[in-house]
């Protein structure tokens, strides 16, 4: 699967955030999306899961696909998308049957074994912490197997040694052939380009 | 009372779980309703006053406009709660259309709400001294007309989804919307068999505008929805 994005404008708030962007990403890489803050890597990274309308241009996948992309998508943003009162477990279960795009994926309980969850499997999200509910944010990727990764800040509040479990993890999802677009800060040593967003004029 | 459920459900089953397992949580949120249905009925007898033929007379007025006021409670925060923990974006992600999403979580809503209100709704009837008669009048027709403000105020909170105190313009964007459904809920709950216009005439109306809330407030909360998450 290769994704090509073609003269992408994208407008917020009547500002124009991002202006004639290009890139492609073939199967097994990783685009990394760096920039100041304010240079619109969030932006880019919504419009691509289809939040945001594009202004003009057009992202496309090829071969293509039957489903649209944000149902090829995972999006893991800012916020965690877990409801507090529910177990890790509920949630992630929740979001299993949500998410399914048909293409499988790892049992929940071994999904949060792979990222250290396993011991807090059943406790309300609201008793976790920030680390621990990124981690439960990023179960989901494997927890459901979908091609394409968007990702916000994926490493933020994250301990070295969770970095590097979410780090194997990446690099197994690329291994099999699937794309990655991460907004970062942190170089996340992986195969693939750098994305360079200048500040927002 | 604990609901489990088999690993993976249909998206939507999952989503119904889910919104009754958090609202239930939330500490009660079907007792409090109930208790604030109980409150305004009660509220009501003491402005009217000890005048015991005045209150049966009025009675499905103050159950229908306390219902409605108390099945509204919580409303504005249907769709807040999934917009501010993020939920929303994923809910976007969905193979499953917004439109099914938003009903099931108005359905929801309504289970723990709703419903409630329309099967305790013939107690506080007597406690209005209202005739025997029109207890089962008042429950049918809450039961038949509780989901179309449900489905109405899930509109509302789709467009307000957004707003930190959005509390108030929901108020005032739905109340005037759910006229239509207080007016012939009161109509099918205060006929009785010697009433000029039978229970079924407006009651009929009533399930109608329910069903027409059905078709259209899942696509206009939807498309709400979808503008919000930009």
């Amino acid at each position: 699967m290769r994704l090509s994005a073609s003269n992408l404008t994208i407008e917020r708030g009547g500002r124009t955030v991002i202006a004639n962007l290009s890139f492609e990403l073939n199967a097994g890489t990783c685009l990394e999306v760096t920039g100041p803050n304010g240079a619109g890597k969030s932006t880019l990274l919504r419009a691509l899961a289809g939040f945001l309308p594009l202004c003009s241009g057009a992202v496309s996948l090829s071969p293509a696909p039957q489903e649209t992309l944000s149902q090829l998508a995972h999006y893991v943003g800012h916020a965690d998308a877990l409801k507090t009162l529910l177990t890790v477990t509920e949630n992630l279960e929740f979001l299993a049957s949500l998410l399914d795009a048909g293409l499988g994926g790892l049992p929940v309980a071994e999904a949060l074994a792979k990222l250290g969850l396993a011991h807090a499997a059943n406790l309300p999200v609201a008793y976790l912490s920030a680390g621990q509910k990124r981690r439960a944010a990023l179960a989901r990727l494997i927890a459901i197997n979908r091609p394409i990764w968007l990702l916000d800040e994926p490493l933020t509040a994250l301990d070295a040694g969770s970095r590097g479990l979410v780090r194997q993890i990446m690099a197994g999802h690329l291994a099999q052939g699937g794309l990655i677009i991460a907004a970062t800060h942190a170089a996340l040593g992986l195969k693939g380009q750098e994305l360079r967003l200048g500040a927002a004029s | 009372m604990t609901i489990t459920g088999p690993e993976k459900n249909s998206p939507l089953a999952a989503l119904f779980l889910r919104d009754i397992r958090t609202g239930r949580r939330v500490g009660g949120g079907t007792s409090l309703g109930i208790v604030f249905f109980l409150i305004l009925v009660t509220l009501s007898a003491f402005a009217i006053g000890p005048d015991l033929l005045l209150l049966g007379k009025i009675a499905p007025a103050i159950l229908w406009i306390s219902g409605l006021l108390a099945s509204l409670l919580g409303l504005d925060r249907l769709f807040q709660a999934d917009h501010d923990d993020g939920s929303l974006d994923l809910l976007l992600l969905s193979t499953t259309p917004l439109e099914l999403i938003v009903l099931v979580k108005c359905l929801a809503h309504w289970v723990l709400t709703g419903l409630p209100l329309a099967v305790i709704a013939p107690v506080f009837g007597l406690a209005l001294n209202l005739p025997v008669s029109e207890l089962w009048s008042v429950t049918l027709s809450l039961l038949a007309g509780t989901p179309a403000l449900t489905l109405t105020g899930a509109v509302g909170a789709a467009l307000t989804v957004s707003l930190r105190r959005g509390g108030l313009l929901f108020a005032v964007l739905i109340l005037p919307l759910c006229v239509p459904s207080l007016i012939f809920g009161v109509a099918a709950a205060g006929a009785s068999e010697t009433s000029l216009v039978p229970f079924v005439t407006p009651f009929l109306i009533l399930c109608a505008l329910t069903l027409i809330a059905a078709v259209i407030a899942p696509v206009a909360a939807a498309a709400a929805l979808r503008h919000a998450s930009m």
